[in-house]
């Protein structure tokens, strides 16, 4: 996020303000009650219970490949780190961040990973803080930041204000350093990918798994949702920070091969150059907390959905819980040992955000379209949502096949299909518009084959499953300031407040 | 039953603060010139002190028994 702080400006806080608030207000007002009600204990289960198995395949496999790139991207992150801290080689690094995950996984559970988590949070907070502060009083306040990154933005060729602002820009690809405008961004990030992320977060199913009761389950998001609206005070900022100080003293940021600065080691060089011995010991924690907690999340998630979803439903069923549990075992060291190879790919990238959302713009964008027609359409069959997931992957990948980023050499970023038919102004505009094509192929792929195909599942199958089919829930009883209601509002208008103060 | 998560939030952090607070004390104050002159272990050390002293405080109020006829509180996290 930092790293992106520096490539894009402020703009990154989209992630947040127009991304993960407000899934993070429908996954509690509108999905938790299917998960609740449902107790799937994955994303895959509830694709099965709602479809049939193949659907829970499809989406258990692109899911698995998913977490593998994500952990794969956090070990990168850690082992540059390790590279910049302990003088170490890469190579060396990503070994010794995949042993630490490796331990770390096999020692704990699944409540030392909550309990882990909360420390995670406070560390993160306490840890980044003082450098922000730090920071700010350096460059001379907000204003003195806004006139560094002034020069940074005419250097690019933007108006002066393109990394502070954050719409005011979006009229136009060429006018902001995202090379986004507002309606690709609104939906492709807003839409398509924070809503299919967010709503499809291992995480998030696992809590309805936890919670008490369906206004607890549905209340945990919208608690979560909060924090995350002053993360990018703590995340984004430092790399504004450092793109700022870097262009007006320069040698902030080492510049990588491609003459271009590698925004990824943006926190790590605001970290040395600050902190103390002493304080920069806590802050090197806080940065290896985040990544771990990253890491590690990631590898459990891809254990039990592949143990679970795919071992034993497809592969072996019917063995012992022992069993089983060996297989977890080795799946965590496959999905460590795939994650060194996906890091290795992440060193391709100059911002492993941009990596971060290609990926899940090929598995959440089309995805949340499965979701959106599954829980709110009866109709949709269970051929309908597997073949609509299929389009929807397909079309992703002929998307990013025929387009490519402006800069980029045709391969791994993209126009690996020989023809480039569109060049986006950056790699995120190419991974939002990837997702929105995903998302809408597999819109209407789902919605076509569901009128030609005929309903495998009864009304009485469905219960819980279907908005229309689930009982509503009544919450009368309840004073109104503890309904999951007040406090959505309460953090829509928010976050449309901080878009307004840094339009 | 399960442990209150404001125990090791609150151990952590005032063992780290403690640690921050002395070794500002005793540091060198050249050190401090790339945090802009500011002895950021002092200072901050005692933030994290604070904040873990009060976590702590929370988690041995929870512990008192409570009045009967009241509802127990729900476990945190």
């Amino acid at each position: 996020m930092a790293a992106s702080g520096a490539k894009y400006g402020i703009m990154t806080s989209h992630f947040y303000w127009v991304g993960a608030m407000p899934a993070m207000v429908f996954v509690g007002l509108f999905m938790m009650p299917f998960y609740y009600g449902s107790r799937a204990r994955s994303v895959p289960e509830y694709l099965k219970l709602r479809f049939d198995e193949k659907t829970r395949a499809l989406n258990a496999i692109t899911f698995a490949v998913m977490t593998i790139f994500s952990s794969g991207i956090s070990m990168y992150a850690l082992a540059k780190l390790f590279e910049l801290v302990l003088g170490w080689s890469f190579h060396g690094s990503i070994v010794l961040s995949a042993v630490i995950v490796l331990i770390y996984i096999f020692l704990g559970g699944l409540t030392s990973a909550i309990y882990n988590e909360v420390l995670q949070f406070f560390l993160i907070v306490l840890g980044f803080l003082p450098l922000v502060l730090l920071g700010l009083k350096d460059v001379g306040g907000w204003s003195g930041l806004t006139a560094k990154l002034a020069t940074v933005a005419t250097n690019a060729g933007f108006e002066p204000g393109a990394w502070t602002h954050s719409w005011k820009y979006m009229d136009s690809p060429s006018h902001n350093p995202m090379g986004m405008e507002w309606f690709g961004l609104v939906m492709g990030l807003g839409f398509a990918l924070s809503f299919g992320y967010w709503c499809t977060d291992f995480l998030v199913v696992q809590r309805a798994m936890a919670a008490g009761s369906m206004t607890a389950a549905r209340r945990t998001p919208l608690i979560a949702a909060v924090p995350k609206m002053l993360m990018p005070a703590l995340v984004i900022l430092p790399g504004m920070l450092a793109i700022g100080l870097h262009a007006a003293r320069g040698g902030f940021l080492p510049i990588g091969a491609d003459g271009e600065p590698n925004y990824n080691l943006a926190i790590p060089m605001m970290l040395g150059h600050y902190l103390p011995s002493g304080l920069l010991g806590l802050g090197l924690t806080a940065l290896m907390a985040s990544f771990m907690s990253g890491m590690a999340g990631n590898v459990t998630a891809f254990n039990s959905v592949w143990t679970y979803d795919i071992y034993q439903t497809h592969i072996r069923p019917g063995q012992t819980d022992a069993h089983y549990l060996r297989v977890g075992h080795a799946a965590t060291v496959f999905g460590i040992i795939a994650s060194v190879l996906a890091a290795y790919s992440a060193t391709r990238f100059n911002n492993i955000l941009d990596m971060l959302q290609l990926v899940f713009s090929f598995v959440n964008g089309p995805l949340f379209a499965t979701f959106l027609l599954g829980m709110f359409w009866r109709r949709t069959t269970s051929h309908g949502a597997f073949y609509g997931l299929l389009t929807g992957t397909i079309t992703a990948a002929l998307h990013y096949g025929l387009t490519i980023s402006r800069g980029a050499v045709p391969g791994i970023k993209g126009g690996f299909l020989g023809a480039v038919l569109h060049t986006y102004p950056s790699e995120m505009a190419l991974n939002f518009w990837t997702a929105l094509f995903a998302w809408t192929g597999c819109f209407v792929a789902t919605l076509l084959i569901s009128l030609f195909t005929t309903r495998t599942k009864t009304d009485e199958e469905l219960r819980g499953l279907v908005y229309s089919l689930t009982p509503r829930i009544q919450e009368g009883s309840m004073p109104w300031y503890k309904r999951p209601v007040t406090l959505a509002v309460g953090i829509l208008v928010v976050s449309t407040l901080l878009n307004v103060i840094f339009w | 039953m399960r442990l209150d998560v404001r125990w090791p939030i609150g151990g952590m952090f005032t063992i780290t603060g403690g640690l921050l607070v002395v070794y500002g004390l005793f540091s060198d104050r050249a050190m401090y010139e790339k945090s802009l002159g500011i002895n950021v272990n002092l200072w901050w050390g005692l933030v994290l002190l604070v904040f873990g002293l009060v976590m702590l405080a929370f988690a041995v109020r929870a512990m008192r028994p409570r009045p009967p006829g009241q509802d127990p509180r729900p476990p945190v996290v």
